[in-house]
């Protein structure tokens, strides 16, 4: 399969990738590791006239302390969060979430910027940034502004993100108790490589579902009845409660509830045996 | 547009679709149709190439992503007429049967011991989540990995 004709830009750094999104406006695309977007051009399924490769920009490839967060590149591959020292320390849902994403090969091209900006609610780390209640930076024309991760996803495949703009760092705030706080990872896939069916993300009492509607969602009935001394059973009943799955090849809506249910039941259980 | 990869060590210069897949590169333009397309779809890991060291499927790459950079296939292993560490594994192993996932499975798993040279089974079963075998022929390839890490591949 081929994707159908475009033009092939090189951005040599975030100035030119924004002169050039400037220049061939809505029919350009940013491809990152191209690792969502490709498959898509292949399929016919995107078509864009302009790829503007951000590949080059090495200098948004990085993870760092900044004291309350740790800061990340958004070209910073999966590969490379999952092998930082400093998020396997300060951040361990993140960097063990990365290393469950794809396979090898999709971990040393995929970027953690280009998932959340491709913003597919089947993606891992979406939602495990909602749980970490992540802070995404992007840069326009006009300069930089911040976003707070739950107004980034606002529908399928739709994101904060204005045409013009570039998204360039994710912050995510440290856990407060220095060890990485209390914090699991689940889901639930047909194989390795495939999207997860369902998946939960659990941060210091942040529930985030990967799958359950257009966006990643926060289970917030499950989070209000931990908050109000509900053992993990109990308030795992609740993950399914204001979710709007989708009934597709996969799975039926009621059998996606009933994993939500499942899947948070075991990783509120095992964050409590990390607490 | 022009692009200009460095393939098992060989500088190569063309001028190719902006479109064009690194897979497509490699077996048309580079002559070298030892790397398979096999799902075409990202899953299967048939393609799988080294891109500065380490394992990409070449499905999803584009030749002009690549352009700059240093690519080796399963061509580009054996030096001197000797086989790499890991191709003398999956002889010795009968690490295949139908040989269609062999240059991917043999790429990725020089890719896996660069980064975890005395992987375990599990690891190596881990490692390999990207590589289909429709012949279900995993235990060899697995076996072929651990041998070979045993023979202690140079990085």
């Amino acid at each position: 399969m081929i994707p159908s004709s475009f033009t092939y830009k090189r951005a040599g750094s975030a100035t030119e990738a924004l002169d050039l999104i400037a220049e061939y406006g809505e029919d350009a695309k940013f491809l990152a590791g191209g690792h969502s977007l490709l498959p898509l051009m292949k399929l016919r399924l995107a078509a864009p006239e302009v790829i503007i490769d951000l590949g080059g920009l090495r200098d948004l490839s990085y993870v760092t302390d900044e004291g309350s967060y740790v800061a990340i590149g958004a070209l910073t591959r999966h590969h490379d969060v999952e092998n930082s020292e400093l998020l396997g320390r300060e951040v361990p849902l993140l960097a063990h979430a990365a290393g469950q994403v794809g396979d090898p090969q999709i971990r040393h091209r995929g970027t953690i910027g280009g998932s959340i900006a491709h913003a597919d609610p089947a993606s891992d780390l979406p939602a495990v940034l909602l749980a970490l209640d992540a802070t995404v930076v992007a840069r326009g024309a006009d300069g930089e502004r911040e976003i707070a991760i739950g107004e980034f996803f606002q529908g399928l495949f739709e994101t904060a993100l204005e045409p013009d703009e570039l998204l360039t760092e994710i912050r995510v705030p440290k856990p407060a108790s220095g060890d990485g706080g209390s914090w699991s990872f689940q889901k639930f896939t047909q194989r390795a490589i495939d999207w997860a069916i369902v998946g939960c993300a659990v941060q210091d009492g942040h529930v985030a579902l990967v799958n359950m509607g257009g966006t990643p969602l926060r289970a917030t009935a499950t989070e209000a009845a931990l908050a109000g001394g509900a053992s993990p059973a109990d308030a795992a009943a609740h993950a399914a409660e204001g979710t709007s799955a989708a009934d597709d090849i996969r799975a039926t809506r009621a059998y996606r509830e009933h994993l939500a249910r499942v899947l948070v039941s075991r990783a509120l259980t095992e964050a409590s045996s990390r607490s | 547009m022009k692009v200009d990869l460095t393939v098992n060590g060989k500088d190569i210069t063309a001028d190719v679709e902006d479109r064009m897949l690194l897979v497509h590169f490699l077996r048309d333009v580079a002559d070298l149709t030892a790397t398979n397309v096999g799902c075409d779809t990202t899953s299967c890991g048939a393609c799988t190439v080294l891109l500065d060291g380490e394992s990409v499927k070449s499905c999803t790459v584009l030749a002009a992503q690549a352009s700059g950079h240093d690519i080796t296939t399963v061509e580009g292993l054996a030096t001197n007429g000797e086989m790499h560490p890991v191709q003398r594994a999956f002889h010795q192993e009968h690490g295949l049967q139908c040989g269609f996932c062999t240059p991917g499975m043999v790429m990725a798993i020089v890719s896996l011991l660069k980064e975890n040279p005395h992987p375990t089974e599990e690891q190596v079963r881990s490692g390999l989540e990207g590589n289909l075998c429709r012949c279900t022929g995993y235990h060899n390839i697995v076996r072929a990995a651990l041998a070979a890490a045993d023979a202690e591949v140079p990085a």
